[in-house]
């Protein structure tokens, strides 16, 4: 049977419950919600005027109701040490989600701390350090100074090259501008650490570099823009799965035509109807599938492209919507750059010149004929989605398309020039910066970066993973990162991992009852002789932290105040709400223990000048850590104070100003047509079709019969930190399940829910085999960074020319492993599209 | 919801009636005197209502129906294969809300492959996987009635097993 909570009725809010601001800490949209806390010996009524809603509550609510929570919505959390009961509801009145919440978000109660109702017990509470063969408990000075001891005298006996930071930089969860602020200080302030990477990459990179050199930033418009737009075009995205209520909140209203008379208000003068839209994946997702219920299957266009022909077709639209004259002429006259030569040649940090419109044009020429040949497609289908997003209006008027893009070009084939391609059509059609349009990124998580400059770490960025596979680096600090579950050639990278940081622990185990320096000593020796010394920051126990040495507990969102941006560039706040458990702490004030035990251990060392370096981190609490930050460095403009005041619809970054007890933002970049370049004119991208950029994938797609595609389901969050320990998700998906075609599944004698093993050249890692009548032959696709099923094991080690890895590519056979476990025999295999029947 | 016109309050009174004289009870309450109220119990009553009888069932063919009131919409559905959680003499009868549990919207069965699925947002839910959601945004399989057949046929409901979307408490 499927999991039940048996829950028959839950506690009514109190009228006189505290509401605090919370922004969903999951993915970038960042919904608004609010936590209603009250004391656990008090309940509200069902009379109107004794609960939050002041609704009779013993009537039926109708649907949309904000008077209503789900038994995920619900908790008994501590605050302020006591007890108190937790719900987290979505707002109606936040302009981002108006009530919606996601099976991510509305889960947030759920995936709370509670000694109580016993939800998330796997959360870290103490400090843990290897002692006596395992991972003991300690307390925060302690485990400080042992990563200060061991990181202090690597870094003075060799460099702070010796140190590698596998660091997050994200908003949400447990980042934010206070914990990126707080670690970037330690690492790119007092220290200047290069060898480091990011939550979900191995190198400390951009994942679009080639718009940012354009001159123009990825997240450029505002969500309302897919409402008053006449055009979607979507490249490698799934938003119904993965940016959810922008999708259901913004994009729905557009493709429906429910937004036609905002559309009238705002945009008068020009003919408008309801959106259409352009798909570009070579997978059928549940996103098409919405795409066709809501708009209508004549105003949808799928092009199922052969995957990582991207960039080909892109080209190929850039080519005949030019031939066409489609092009906003006086936009490009104004706002592009105009010189005869490259403003930037092609070279090591640039894997295409960036030029005016004429020489891109000409550099990335496709005919329609070759583009369709590449990606599989019919030339009309390019013809009508070139006619589609760009072709004018009647009467003339410029089409508006706003083009969002994500990990199917960003994890893919030819990064720079792919995304660069994209760029380049919304330049031409004067797509960015105005009403109804922008080139944007959907993201993953929420954003919340601010450090001092990485300018140090050279581009391109050191290629961490396989630096450390080759034996680089001898202490290893890893904030909220999981290399296991989510790099690529992890079959390898495991293996060496665990090699190198297991002959720490043997020293550790070694020097048991010996005093700190023989420790200390005892760790150096084994760094010398190949071992690596690894420092684990998170808010579990993870898998990488399986091989930790030092384990220190973090907090998440809620459990500190946060502050973060989604995709449209709205900065909110969410307030804290209840305790973290036990002793854990937020980032940014684990990071400033660090620096002061630095500080302490070098000035001991008799390195007086290197431990002045670490000073400056007198943070009482996260707020100190944003004052130091983020006000600090924009403007000083945005206090706690201000922003609370904000609530959830907050304020669109950039901040510019503070006006009549509000802060002032800005709704869309470019709005005056001046770019991010030092001439504030953008750059075309000469990026022409090249086939498969990266290293090995020409040949491993030749040699096995299965692409892996992989990417993430709506309902398990990221590398599923959290959703590892809820029962709701874990009876859904006990293992990563991998898509196939029914007839590829009777070809290999594998059966619905049938254990497969994946194995290629690099490795093998194992899923669940789900009947998809919807895919093509030969093409899986597998869901990302599972904790039972690790997708990254067969993803071989190329990365694109600036260390973007092409997870998206790889190619393996599949045997059956084992009959569908008892885990799995209860699971519905149907179709996940409405209306398949 | 479509379905909502009656307003059966009853159970709902008397359970608040029950509350009221606890509180009571309690408020009177002194070192010297003990209180004598009935205890609160933990769970729900839920009412047992006869939905249908076995001869109203066709295989495949939903029969509407509504539990534990009328403003509760519901499907009875005899799927022609037994299933966990199934009653009858094929133990293939089987009776879930059909009102979504992510925002409430009044879904449809689709014969195809007897599946609920939602018009607002596309959550759709296995009715031969005890109400799993296939696909879709609530964070609840689907709410299941507890079935149970009398000798002469009848068909009746005792009990759900997830909250029902729009009340904090499944009897009102």
């Amino acid at each position: 049977m499927a999991y039940k909570r048996q829950i028959d009725r839950l506690p009514i809010i109190p009228a006189d419950a505290k509401k605090q601001n919370v922004t969903c800490h999951y993915c970038i949209v960042g919904c608004g919600y609010h936590a209603y806390t009250w004391p656990v010996n008090k309940q509200g009524g069902t009379d109107a005027n004794a609960n939050a809603f002041g609704e009779d509550l013993s009537k039926q609510q109708p649907a949309e109701t904000d008077a209503w929570y789900a038994p995920s919505m619900y908790n008994v959390v501590k605050q302020d040490g006591k007890d108190v009961h937790l719900v987290i509801k979505p707002d109606k009145a936040c302009v981002v989600n108006s009530g919606l919440g996601s099976i991510r978000g509305a889960r947030m109660a759920e995936n709370r701390s509670s000694e109580v109702t016993g939800t998330q017990q796997q959360r870290l509470t103490d400090p843990l350090v290897w002692r006596y063969g395992t991972w003991q408990p300690t307390g925060w000075d302690d485990a400080l100074d042992l990563v200060a001891q061991v990181t202090a005298r690597v870094v003075t006996d060799g460099s702070e090259d010796d140190l590698f930071v596998s660091m997050f930089d994200h908003g949400g969860s447990a980042g934010g501008y206070e914990n990126t602020w707080g670690t970037g200080k330690l690492y790119f302030e007092s220290m200047k650490v290069k060898h480091c990477r990011i939550h979900n990459r191995p190198a400390y990179n951009s994942e679009v570099h080639s718009t940012r050199d354009m001159g123009v930033g990825e997240l450029n418009y505002c969500y309302e823009d897919f409402e008053l737009t006449d055009a979607i075009f979507l490249v490698g995205g799934n938003p119904m799965e993965t940016q959810t209520n922008l999708f259901l909140n913004h994009w729905v209203p557009g493709l429906r035509g429910d937004s036609l008379d905002k559309m009238k208000q705002q945009l008068p003068g020009e003919p408008h109807e309801a959106a259409k839209i352009v798909i570009v994946d070579p997978r059928r997702t549940v996103t098409v599938n919405a795409c066709e219920q809501f708009a209508g299957k004549d105003n949808v266009l799928h092009l199922s492209i052969k995957t990582g022909t991207d960039l080909a077709l892109l080209n190929t639209l850039f080519t005949y919507i030019a031939d066409q004259g489609w092009v906003d002429a006086d936009f490009i006259a104004q706002s592009t750059y105009q010189g005869a030569e490259a403003a930037q040649a092609e070279d090591a940090a640039h894997p295409a010149a960036l030029t005016g419109f004429e020489a891109a044009r000409a550099a990335c020429r496709l005919g329609l004929a070759e583009g369709a040949q590449i990606c599989g497609l019919a030339e009309a289908d390019i013809v009508k989605a070139a006619e589609w997003i760009a072709r004018p209006k009647d009467g003339g008027a410029r089409r508006r398309t706003v083009y969002p893009y994500e990990k199917g070009i960003i994890w893919g084939n030819d990064n720079y020039r792919s995304i660069g391609a994209m760029v380049n059509i919304a330049l031409a059609t004067g797509n960015i910066g105005r009403p109804g349009g922008g080139v944007v990124r959907l993201g993953g998580h929420q954003e919340g970066y601010m450090r001092p400059s990485d300018a140090h770490v050279g581009r391109p960025a050191p290629y961490i993973d396989d630096l450390l596979i080759k034996g680089g680096g001898k202490v290893h600090h890893i904030w909220a990162n999981d290399h296991y579950k989510t790099t690529l050639n992890a079959t390898e990278f495991k293996r060496v991992y665990n090699k190198r940081t297991n002959m720490v622990k043997e020293a550790m185990d070694g020097a048991a009852g010996g005093s700190r320096e023989d420790l200390v000593n005892a760790i150096v020796d084994a760094l010398d002789k190949g071992g690596i010394f690894s420092v684990n920051v998170d808010i579990i126990h993870s898998q990488i932290g399986q091989a930790a040495h030092v384990i220190l507990p973090a907090v998440e969102s809620g459990e500190m105040t946060l502050t973060s941006m989604n995709g449209e560039r709205r900065l909110r706040m969410t307030e804290r709400y209840m305790d973290p458990p036990g002793s854990a702490k937020p980032d940014c004030l684990i990071a400033a223990g660090l620096a002061q035990h630095m500080e302490r251990v070098l000035r001991a060392m008799g390195k007086a000048d290197y431990a002045d370096r670490f000073k400056g981190y007198d943070w009482e609490d996260e707020e100190a850590a944003f004052m130091d930050g983020y006000h600090a460095n924009t403007g000083r403009i945005v206090t706690y104070d201000r922003l609370r005041a904000m609530g959830n619809d907050g304020v669109q970054e950039p901040v510019v100003d503070f006006q009549d007890g509000k802060l002032v933002g800005t709704t869309r970049l470019y709005a005056d047509g001046k770019f991010g370049t030092d001439d504030g004119l953008a750059r075309f991208c000469a990026g022409a079709w090249r086939g498969w950029q990266a290293a090995g994938k020409k040949e491993q797609q030749a040699k096995y019969d299965f692409l892996i595609n992989n990417g993430r389901s709506n309902i398990n969050w990221q590398n599923q930190f959290l959703d590892q320990e809820n029962d709701f998700v874990r009876d859904r998906y006990p293992f990563p399940f991998i898509e196939m075609h029914p007839d590829d599944m009777a070809d290999l004698g594998v059966k619905a829910g049938d254990l497969v093993e994946i194995h290629n050249d690099v490795g093998a890692t194992q899923a669940m085999a789900y009947p998809t009548p919807t895919a093509k032959r030969k093409e899986t696709f597998m869901l990302f960074g599972a904790p039972a099923g690790q997708q990254g094991n067969i993803i071989n080690n190329g990365v694109n020319e600036l260390i973007l890895p092409d997870y998206k590519h790889a190619w393996a056979n599949i045997r059956k492993i084992a009959d569908a476990p008892a885990a799995v025999r209860h699971l519905s295999f149907k179709s996940k599209e409405y209306g398949a029947a | 919801m479509s379905r909502c016109s009656k307003m059966v309050d009853v159970g709902r009174r008397q359970f608040l009636r029950g509350s009221a004289l606890a509180a009571a009870g309690a408020a009177a309450t002194t070192f010297h005197s003990p209180a004598k109220a009935a205890p609160g119990k933990a769970r729900l009553d839920y009412p047992s209502n006869r939905l249908a009888s076995l001869s109203d069932l066709k295989v495949n063919e939903p029969l509407d129906v509504a539990y534990p009131d009328e403003d509760a919409p519901g499907v009875l559905l005899k799927l022609g294969k037994k299933v966990e959680g199934g009653v009858g003499p094929d133990g293939d009868i089987v009776g879930f809300s059909t009102v979504c549990p992510h925002k409430g919207f009044l879904m449809t069965y689709l014969p195809g492959d007897r599946t609920l699925n939602c018009p607002g947002h596309f959550s759709r839910f296995d009715c031969e996987a005890g109400g799993q959601q296939i696909w879709g945004h609530a964070t609840q399989n689907l709410p299941q009635y507890v079935l149970r057949i009398d000798a002469a046929g009848g068909i009746y409901a005792e009990g759900l097993d997830e909250l029902l979307h729009g009340r904090l408490s499944n009897v009102l």
